[in-house]
C-alpha cells in the first residue's frame, strides 16, 4: 500500500493507529486518582509528542542515514518558528501559509549552512553546524531583535495587518492560529466514567503532519537516494571511487532534514503563536541528538520513540515532587519511607535532566541502536526461547 | 591503441621526490603490471591515476582525454575503476547493496535525487546486480552483511562492484597482499576469468612476483620514482637491472 | 592607544581560561584519541572544589559571647568559625579570606581523582568507538556531572570572593605614562593570568623535559610504534587524563572570583573551548593556547563601543565567524598537523 512494502505498511498503520488513539493511549488512569499525574494525554503535551517527532524523524534523516552529527539543528527550529509567526502577523491566521514559509525559509537557511559546513566532516562538521547556530542564537537575541523580538520574543500583536483576514472581526482579542475556521486550540471532551480524555484540533492537525512526515521518511528511507546516505555513512571513500559525488547527496541530505526542522518550528508556533530565540540555542539542537540517539539512530520508528520518551519525562517526571513521592511510599514503616524518598528524590523532579543523563550514557554504552534495539532484542530473548536452538543467525535489517 | 598515457609526471612531498619524469603507457586490452620495491612510488603513481592525488607537473591522459584536475568520481565516471590494496566496501550494508550502488552510479550518474521510487522497484538495476553477483559466485552471499564476510569474499566483491560499471580500465592496488598462498591463487584464477571474458584494460600494481608474472602482458619497473624498464614478463626476469633494483628483496620468488 | 591596551587587557583574562581548558582538551584529545564533552563540566567541578572548601573553611558554631548583647539585651550569640578555635582568630580570618588560592591545593588531588576515575570507568571503553560516539557519552556525562553539582548547590551562582588584598584594581595607565584611571585592571585577573601563564609553561615543561612527558609526546605522535617499545603508554595516558582534568579543575578554581560559579558554566565554556580547539589545530597544544588567548582578546576587541557600531552584533559571533574561516580556508586550523581527524 502506498508504494510501500507490507512491513513498512504495517508500521506507518501502526504508527497512525496510536496517534489517532493517543488521547486514550496517554490517559489511562481515571482523573482524581493517585496515578492521574502519569496522564499524558493532553493536548499541550500531546502536541509537543509529534512536534518534536517530526524534528527527530528529519534529524535522523541526517545523522541516521549519513553519520552527519549536525549540533546546530535547533537554528532551523528557530527559523521555522520565526517564519510562521511572521505569516501569521502579516498574511493570515491560518496555519498552511506558516507552515509553507516555514518549511522553504529553513529549507534555504540549511542550503547555506549544509553548503558551507558540508565541506568538512566528523568532528569538524559538528562544530561549525554548532558554530553557525550559536551565531544565528546571538544575532536573534540581539541586533536582530526588530525581526526576532530578541529577548521577549516574536509576538503577535492586535494591530498586525493580516492582510488576507482583514475583514474578521477580532473583537478586541488577539485572534488564534487555525484552519479554515478550525482553531487550533479547539477541544473536545470526552468523559467516561472517571475518565476524561480529550481530543484537540491541533493536536491531530499536527499528527495528520507528523504521519505525512513519517512516509515521507519512509520512502526515503528505501529510496535508492536513501542507500546512497546509507552508503555514505558505511564508506564515503568507497562512493567516491565508485563514480558517485558525495557532497550532493549529503547536502541534500541537510536540507530536507533542515526543512523537517522548520517544519516542527511552525507547527509549534501554530499551537502558540510566539517565537523566541532559545529555541535555537544549542542544548536545543543537543536535545533532537537525545531524542534520535534514545529512540534509535537509524531505525525509522526510533526517533518518534525518543521524542515521545524525552518530552513525556520532561513534563510527567519532572513535576513529581516530594510529596508526592511521600505519598507513594506512606505505606511503608517511616524511616524506610523517608529513606526511599531520599534516595528517590535527586532524580524526579528538577533532577529530571540527571535521569535523562543517565539513560542517555546507557543507552550510548550498552545499547547503541536504542529503544527500538532494545525491543529487538527483548524480541529475540523470546524467540529463541521459543524456537530454541534453530539456528537463529542475527540478522540486521536495516531501518527497522 | 593507448587507452592511458602518463608523460613526464612529477610529484614532490615537501623535500621528497617521489614520482620523477615519469612515462607510462598502457595498451588497450592488456594486462599491465607496475612493479617495484617499497618507495618506489607505485602508490603515488596510482593516486595520481584516480584523482587523490595531482602531480606538480607532467600529464595523464585515459582515452585521449586528461583526467588531471578532475575529482575520484568524475574520473571515475570516465571509465575508471580502483580496487583498493585492503578491501573498501560498505560494511554495514548488504552484500546486494553493495553491488547495486556502483549500478545506480553507472545508470544515473554521479548524482541523482531519487528519494521517492523504492529501491526495489528498480528491477533493471536488481537484475544486473544478481547478474555481476552470479558471475563472482557470491548469489547465495547476497543478504549477508558485507562487513561479516571473509578477506578472500570482500576482496571478490569489491572486484566484482568494479566490474559491473563495466570499467574500460581497471586499477588493482597490490590484490593479493596479506593473502594466503590458496587465497591468492583464486585471486589470479578470478582476475585471468575476468580478462578472458570482456574486452578490459588492467593496471596491477604487486609486490608478489608470483602474480606479476602469471598475469602481466607488459610489465613496469619503477625504482625510486622513476620507470627503469618497460617490456615484456620474458624479458623482464633476467634484466640486470632489476635484478640491482630488487637485490635482496622478493628473490624467493 | 590606552583603548587598545585595555581591550587586551580584558581579553587576557578570558583567553586564559580558554587557553587553559584547550589545553587540556588538547591533552587528551591527543593522548587519547578521544573527543570530551565532559571537559567543561571539570571546568565546572573545578570552580565548586573552591566553593566547597570555602563552605568548610566557614563552618561554624555558636558561641555565646557575654560582652555583648543584643537588641533585647540577652548576650550575643555569634557564629565562629572552626578554623578560629584552630589557628587563632587572625589566621583563621586570613585563611577564610584566602579560601580560593587554598583551594588549589584541595582541587589538585580532587581533580586527578575525578580525572583518573573518569578514564578508568568510562573513556577507556570508547577508545575505539567512533567520535560520534565519544561525543554522546561524555556530553550524557556532562549533563549527569551538572545535574548532580545543581542537586548539591542549586541553580543559582555562588559568589566566591578573592583575598582582599586583590579586590582593588591596578592602574596600568600610570605606569605606561597614561592619565591615571584609563587603564585599571583589577589585581585578581593579573593573577589570574599570571597562573595560567605559569600552568601552561608547567605543563610544557613537563611534557618537554620529563622522560614521562617524552614518552607521551612519542605516543601522541604515533601510539602504535611506542606501543610496540613495549612501553606501557594506556597507563600514561590515565594520567595525562588525570593531569588534564586537574588543569581544567584549577582553572575552574581560579575563575571563581571572575565570575560566580553556576552549575552550567561548563557547557557554556565547553562550546566556546572547542571552537578554540578547532582554531588552534586538532591535536595541537600550542596551537590550543595561541588560539586561546587570541580569540580572548579578539572577543574583547569585538565588544568595544566603536567596532559594535560598526558592525552590531559582532560581539556576539565573532569567535564563531572566526572559527568558519578558519574551518574552511586551513582546516587543521593555526598550528594544526595535517589530516587530523579529517574522517
Amino acid at each position: 500500500m502506498f508504494g510501500l512494502d507490507k512491513k513498512d505498511t504495517m508500521l506507518l498503520l501502526l504508527v497512525a493507529a496510536l496517534t489517532a488513539l493517543a488521547p486514550f493511549l496517554l490517559n489511562p488512569f481515571p482523573e482524581g486518582s493517585a496515578l492521574a499525574q502519569f496522564n499524558a494525554g493532553y493536548p499541550d503535551l500531546m502536541q509537543r509528542f509529534v512536534i518534536f517527532g517530526i524534528f527527530a524523524i528529519g534529524f535522523n534523516i541526517l545523522f541516521g542515514l549519513t553519520g552527519y552529527l549536525s549540533f546546530g539543528h535547533a537554528a532551523f527550529l528557530g527559523v521555522g518558528s520565526y517564519a510562521a509567526v511572521w505569516m501569521f502577523k502579516l498574511l493570515s491566521m491560518n496555519v498552511l501559509p506558516a507552515i509553507v514559509l516555514a518549511v522553504v525559509m529553513s529549507g534555504l537557511f540549511a542550503l547555506l549552512i549544509g553548503y558551507v559546513s558540508l565541506r568538512r566532516s566528523g568532528i569538524y562538521f559538528s562544530i561549525l553546524t554548532l558554530a553557525f547556530a550559536q551565531m544565528m542564537f546571538a544575532l536573534a537575541y540581539s541586533v536582530l531583535t526588530p525581526i526576532t523580538g530578541g529577548e521577549t520574543g516574536l509576538q503577535l500583536a492586535l494591530d498586525d495587518p493580516r492582510i488576507l483576514d482583514g475583514g474578521v472581526e477580532t473583537g478586541g482579542n488577539i485572534p488564534v492560529p487555525g484552519l479554515f475556521g478550525m482553531e487550533m486550540r479547539d477541544s473536545v471532551q470526552l468523559e467516561l466514567g472517571a475518565w476524561v480524555f480529550t481530543f484537540n484540533f491541533g493536536y491531530y492537525f499536527a499528527a495528520v503532519v507528523m504521519l505525512i512526515a513519517f512516509y515521507i521518511a519512509i520512502r526515503i528511507f528505501r529510496s535508492p537516494f536513501g542507500m546512497m546516505l546509507r552508503a555514505i555513512k558505511a564508506n564515503q571513500q568507497r562512493l567516491n571511487y565508485t563514480g558517485l559525488n558525495t557532497r550532493p547527496y549529503t547536502l541534500a541530505a541537510f536540507v530536507i532534514s533542515g526543512m523537517y526542522a522548520g517544519l516542527a518550528g511552525a507547527l509549534m508556533a501554530s499551537m502558540d503563536p510566539l517565537a523566541g530565540a532559545e529555541r535555537m540555542f544549542w542544548t536545543a539542537s543537543g536535545e533532537v541528538v537525545l531524542m534520535t540517539i534514545l529512540g534509535g539512530v537509524g531505525t525509522l520508528i526510533g526517533p518518534i520513540l525518543g521524542a515521545g520518551a524525552i518530552k513525556y519525562m520532561e513534563n510527567i517526571i519532572s513535576k513529581i515532587n516530594s510529596d508526592i513521592l511521600h505519598n507513594w511510599f506512606a505505606f511503608l514503616p517511616d524511616g524506610l519511607e523517608d529513606l526511599l524518598v531520599t534516595l528517590v528524590y535527586p532524580f524526579i523532579g528538577k533532577g529530571w535532566h540527571l535521569t535523562l543523563g543517565i539513560i542517555f550514557m546507557l543507552v550510548v554504552i550498552f545499547l547503541p541502536g536504542g529503544l527500538v534495539e532494545g525491543g529487538q532484542r527483548v524480541a529475540r530473548l523470546f524467540k529463541s526461547k521459543k524456537t530454541d536452538s534453530s539456528a537463529a543467525k542475527p540478522q540486521t535489517e536495516p531501518g527497522e | 591503441m593507448k587507452i592511458l598515457e602518463v608523460k613526464d609526471v612529477n610529484k614532490r612531498f615537501g623535500g621528497l621526490k617521489a614520482l620523477s619524469e615519469v612515462n607510462l603507457s598502457v595498451e588497450e586490452n592488456t594486462v599491465h603490471a607496475i612493479i617495484g620495491p617499497n618507495g618506489a612510488g607505485k602508490s603515488t603513481l596510482l593516486n595520481c591515476l584516480v584523482g587523490k592525488l595531482i602531480p606538480d607537473t607532467g600529464s595523464v591522459m585515459f582515452n585521449g582525454q586528461s583526467v588531471l584536475g578532475r575529482a575520484p568520481h568524475e574520473i571515475n565516471q570516465m571509465g575508471i575503476s580502483r580496487v583498493f590494496q585492503t578491501p573498501e566496501i560498505f560494511g554495514d550494508l548488504t552484500v546486494m547493496e553493495n553491488m547495486m550502488i556502483p549500478c545506480f552510479a553507472k545508470r544515473d550518474g554521479a548524482f541523482e535525487l531519487n528519494a521517492i521510487s523504492s529501491v526495489q522497484s528498480q528491477k533493471d538495476i536488481i537484475e544486473h546486480a544478481e547478474h555481476v553477483l552470479d558471475d563472482m559466485n557470491m548469489l547465495d552471499k547476497r543478504h549477508m552483511v558485507a562487513s561479516a564476510m571473509s578477506r578472500g569474499d570482500k576482496r571478490r566483491l569489491e572486484i566484482g562492484m568494479c566490474l559491473s560499471q563495466e570499467p574500460r580500465l581497471l586499477l588493482l592496488d597490490e590484490p593479493t597482499a596479506g593473502m594466503a598462498r590458496a587465497d591468492t591463487n583464486n585471486t589470479i584464477d578470478l582476475l585471468k576469468e575476468i580478462k578472458s571474458k570482456r574486452d578490459i584494460t588492467i593496471v596491477i600494481i604487486e609486490h608478489d612476483m608470483h602474480v606479476v608474472f602469471s598475469l602481466a602482458e607488459r610489465i613496469t619497473v619503477l625504482a625510486q620514482g622513476t620507470p627503469l624498464v618497460e617490456d615484456t614478463p620474458e624479458n623482464i626476469k633476467g634484466h640486470p637491472k632489476v635484478r640491482e633494483a630488487y637485490l635482496g628483496e622478493s628473490s624467493g620468488h | 592607544m590606552d583603548a587598545i591596551i585595555l581591550q587586551i587587557l580584558n581579553g587576557l583574562d578570558k583567553g586564559s581560561a580558554y587557553a587553559l581548558i584547550a589545553l587540556g582538551l588538547t591533552l587528551i584529545f591527543g593522548t587519547l584519541g578521544v573527543v570530551n564533552f565532559a571537559h567543561g563540566a571539570l571546568f565546572m567541578i573545578g570552580a565548586f572544589c573552591a566553593v566547597t572548601l570555602s563552605r568548610i573553611l566557614t563552618l561554624s558554631h555558636v558561641v555565646v559571647d557575654s560582652t555583648k548583647t543584643d537588641f533585647l539585651g540577652r548576650p550575643l550569640e555569634v557564629q565562629v568559625p572552626y578554623v578560629y578555635d584552630i589557628f587563632g582568630e587572625a589566621t583563621g580570618a586570613a585563611v577564610i579570606d584566602w579560601a580560593v588560592p587554598l583551594s588549589i591545593l584541595f582541587a589538585i588531588p580532587v581533580m586527578l581523582l575525578v580525572g583518573v576515575a573518569m578514564e578508568r570507568g568510562l573513556i577507556k571503553y570508547f577508545y575505539k568507538r567512533p567520535h560520534a560516539d565519544q561525543i554522546l557519552v561524555t556530553f550524557g556525562l556532562a549533563i549527569v556531572l551538572q545535574e548532580i553539582i545543581k542537586y548539591f548547590y542549586g541553580a543559582n551562582p555562588i559568589p566566591t570572593p578573592a583575598p582582599a588584598a586583590f579586590t582593588g584594581s591596578f592602574d596600568f595607565g600610570a605606569i605606561l605614562g597614561f592619565d591615571p584611571n584609563t587603564i585599571i585592571y583589577p589585581y585578581w585577573r593579573l593573577v589570574y593570568f599570571a597562573f595560567a601563564a605559569v600552568i601552561i609553561g608547567a605543563v610544557f615543561a613537563f611534557l618537554q623535559f620529563t622522560t614521562f612527558g617524552m614518552v607521551v609526546r612519542a605516543g601522541m605522535a604515533d601510539r602504535e610504534t611506542v606501543g610496540l617499545l613495549g612501553i606501557n603508554i594506556d597507563r600514561r595516558f590515565t594520567i595525562m587524563f588525570g593531569l588534564a582534568a586537574a588543569v581544567a579543575g584549577l582553572a575552574g578554581v581560579m575563575y571563581t572570583p571572575i565570575n560566580s560559579p553556576n552549575y552550567h558554566m561548563g557547557m557554556d565554556f565547553l562550546v566556546l573551548s572547542f571552537v578554540v580547539v578547532v582554531v588552534g589545530g586538532m591535536g595541537s597544544l600550542p596551537g590550543a593556547v595561541l588560539a586561546g588567548f587570541l580569540l580572548g582578546v579578539l572577543e574583547s576587541f569585538a565588544s568595544m563601543r566603536e567596532v559594535i557600531d560598526l558592525i552590531p552584533g559582532i560581539n556576539q559571533v565573532v569567535i564563531y565567524l572566526v572559527a568558519i574561516v578558519i574551518l574552511l580556508t586551513r582546516p587543521r586550523g593555526l598550528l594544526g598537523r595535517k589530516g587530523v581527524m579529517e574522517d
